[in-house]
């Protein structure tokens, strides 16, 4: 019991930071630009397609640099050119301008690297167990995972609080016009947001690409959950979406790792009805109701606190 | 008090107008009525009934985004919902005799959509624009999902099947022959189109559109936008349900595809091609979608990224969808200066095919090489034949993609200075540009 509990923090931590690597590009996209990015998670996938193309031809370290940069130039084009264009149309034009594109992403995707996943590798330096609890190996690469978006973490942290460019940011966090206002040029400040946000997505794809598994339906797996997270967290909250992330991460992994369910909670009473027409949920696990656990939590969270857990803005 | 309202009232439409308002509703159920006569090949029957199915769903589709501002990416619940409902609902009257004959079947899926739409409405509901969107994704997902772990109701992966035809016979017809699955549906497209149309018309539908323009302003005058946006989500989710049980009887079986994301993306797609601006812009693009994922899966392997292609062409260049581009040239039409627009689009159509071509032939090489690179390099795309190995035709599509950019880019500015000059001579004769 002990052993299930430590190994499921550290996965469900580890998820969770995954998670908020991509929702911390999507929260500050969202409140400087007002567009819920649908196509986030698309260059999630993107980062790690182009983490395993590269680390094909160069190794893993130069693909761990290079995809991201990648993905974060396309994802500061489509900015500059895409959205750009269709931004006085509304915000319902640009969630669609990206959800086309989110739909285009897996069209190429599936088209340059097929539909069955693909032999993306740990690198040999990191396939090792990197301790042992109650007789499981943790492997290492895992732990590297959590190193790094811990890493990427901090220094988003420092980049936000302690330089200039953070404090644009923040400002135009909650007042964008004040700042384009204050001579600043807002226009440019969008597109690296924008290019870093998808950067930020892309990492998530390279180092998660290997221990997962890359597909070309890993956007449209992730996707959904990735908005949970934001709107759970509340839209526009960056505190909320890190709580959201790791309590979803959580969630979801202990989830999986519990076995039980009604009948064998209540196994003795045994209804006449749990044979019949309430079979499923009678005898389904929870493990198996672990994919859908994040939307009940979306549809408690709506019920309960509209706003979301640390939102204010009601958009 | 009497006198003002008679001012401010608007003129009874006169009597040629309803007339032809009228005549307009009885020419489209004299063509539906004739339209088997005319195409009479069981596959165009099979395609007039998904169309009559994608009209139906677009439009109530519509009655959230266009109406009244909802995007969602989530209604294919209540489409698909509806559909499961009336296939266990088609079972359970054949084994039990019941008297109630298929007809009356597709109400059963819309009260299913519309307990549903009630059930989830309220709490989706609460908040509209980005956020409204992002619940209605997470509420599919959360549906979609169950249905694959209820695998009694929803039959699993497999899904669940009926047989139509061992209802209540109804004047001797059993429902087994397409012919007259069609009219089935053609009927009932014609009443739910009927009846969407009538609620734009009531003042429910106008508070709708107020809600879309300007919530802020609909609390001002005493109205709850919430409830407002809940009472469109229920329409919209009884409407979904007809289509769905349609669908479902069409088929004869119901699974879990019909909730998935792939519906809901197909139907957003379908509406916003056609127009949201219009209510015959949904029905357009039912048609013009239908149409295209029948024959494009023909014509080329990725016909879904053409799919893709076409909706971000539309949301970049097109914002009001087919029915908005054709619509924007009414008033020049009607002033006489249209003439004045149309060299320049012939001239910017040139350029911009070509661009089109070029693209087309760099897509259908890449995936020759990435797809199937094992097979003959003499591939066939739309029906036309040429060797992907060939250096001259990647030459030629690189020429044709950029080069016709370039040159598009040019023509297309020119139709805009002939455009603002058509439009300002449209006003001078006094007609609203």
């Amino acid at each position: 019991m002990l052993e299930l509990i430590v190994i499921s923090t550290l996965n469900g931590v580890l998820f969770g930071m995954l998670l908020f690597l991509m929702a911390s590009g999507l929260t500050v996209i969202f409140s400087m630009l007002g567009v819920l990015n649908f196509a986030h998670a698309s260059f999630y996938m993107l980062g790690a397609f182009f983490g395993f193309q590269i680390s094909r031809w160069f190794g893993f370290w130069p693909a761990l640099l290079i995809a991201p940069l990648l993905a974060g130039a396309i994802g500061a084009g489509v900015e500059r050119f895409g959205l750009r264009r269709v931004h006085k149309n509304g915000h319902v034009a640009e969630l669609l301008f990206t959800f086309g594109l989110a739909f285009v992403i897996e069209e190429v995707a599936q088209i340059i690297w097929g539909k069955s996943p693909v032999d993306f590798r740990i690198p040999p330096l990191l396939d090792f167990p990197a301790f042992t609890i109650f007789s499981t190996n943790y492997p290492a690469y895992k732990m590297f995972m959590l190193l790094v978006s811990i890493a990427i973490f901090a220094g988003l942290l420092v980049v936000l609080k302690k330089t200039r460019i953070g404090l644009i940011v923040q400002a135009a966090l909650t007042h964008p016009h004040m700042v384009g206002h204050l001579g600043h040029n807002v226009g440019r400040i969008f597109m690296l947001v924008f290019g870093v946000g998808t950067a930020l997505a892309a990492v998530a794809g390279v180092i998660a690409g290997p221990a997962l598994v890359t597909q070309s339906n890993m956007a449209g797996l992730l996707g959904p959950i990735l908005f949970v997270v934001v709107v759970v967290g509340g839209l526009g909250s960056l505190p909320g979406a890190f709580v959201a992330s790791l309590l979803i991460g959580l969630v979801q992994t202990f989830a999986v790792s519990i076995n039980g369910s009604l009948s064998g909670a209540f196994g003795p009473l045994s209804p006449d009805y749990a044979s019949t027409w309430l079979a499923d949920i009678w005898g389904v696990t929870v493990a198996q109701i672990a994919p859908i656990v994040p939307y009940l939590l979306l549809v408690l969270i709506l019920i309960f606190r509209p706003m979301g857990l640390l939102g204010t803005r009601d958009t | 008090m009497s006198e003002l309202t008679s001012t401010v009232a608007p003129p009874l439409p006169a009597a040629s107008e309803k007339l032809k308002f009228y005549g307009l509703w009885v020419a489209a159920a004299i063509a539906l009525l004739l339209l088997p006569d005319i195409f009479s090949s069981g596959g165009s029957l099979t395609t007039f009934s998904l169309i009559g199915i994608s009209i139906i769903f677009s439009l109530s589709y519509n009655i959230l985004l266009g109406q009244t501002g909802m995007l969602s990416f989530g209604h294919a619940v209540y489409y698909g919902l509806g559909g499961f409902l009336v296939i266990h609902a088609i079972n359970i009257i054949g084994a039990n005799k019941l008297p109630i004959p298929l007809p009356l079947v597709p109400l059963i899926g819309g009260l299913t959509g519309l307990s549903f739409a009630i059930l989830l409405g309220w709490v989706s509901t609460q908040r509209s624009g980005t956020a409204f969107a992002m619940i209605s994704l997470g509420v599919a997902e959360l549906i979609a999902s169950s249905a694959l772990i209820l695998r009694t109701f929803f039959g699993g992966e497999a899904g669940v099947s009926a047989n139509r035809t061992k209802l209540l016979k109804l004047f001797g017809w059993n429902f087994g022959p397409q012919i007259q699955i069609y009219y089935l549906v053609a009927a009932w497209t014609l009443i739910a189109v009927i009846a969407m149309y009538a609620l734009t018309r009531t003042p429910l539908g106008r508070m709708c559109n107020a809600v879309r323009d300007n919530p802020e302003r609909v609390q001002f005058v005493g109205y709850n936008p919430h409830v407002v946006r809940y009472l469109a989500f229920c329409f919209s989710g009884f409407f979904a349900g007809i289509a769905g049980a349609l669908a479902a009887i069409n088929f004869e079986i119901a699974n879990s595809a019909y909730l998935g994301a792939q519906q809901s993306g197909t139907v957003l797609f379908a509406t916003y091609i056609g127009g949201i601006g219009f209510f015959i812009g949904p029905i357009v693009g039912a048609i013009f979608v239908t149409f295209l994922s029948l024959g494009l899966s023909d014509l080329t392997q990725v016909w879904q990224l053409y799919f893709g292609l076409i909706f971000i062409a539309v949301v970049l260049y097109a914002p009001g969808g087919i029915t908005g581009l054709l619509m924007m040239h009414r008033p020049l039409l009607k002033a006489g200066t249209l003439p004045k627009v149309l060299p320049s689009y012939l001239v910017a159509l040139v350029p911009t095919a070509a661009m089109i071509i070029g693209l087309v032939l760099a897509l259908e090489t890449i995936v020759h090489y990435t797809v199937n690179p094992g097979d003959d390099s003499h591939i066939k795309a739309f029906g036309v034949g040429f060797d992907a190995a060939s250096p001259y035709i990647w030459a030629m599509s690189v020429i044709l993609l950029f080069g016709g950019f370039w040159v598009a880019r040019k023509t297309w500015t020119w139709v805009g200075y002939a455009w603002d000059s058509a439009s300002s001579a449209a006003r001078e004769r006094g007609i609203a540009t």
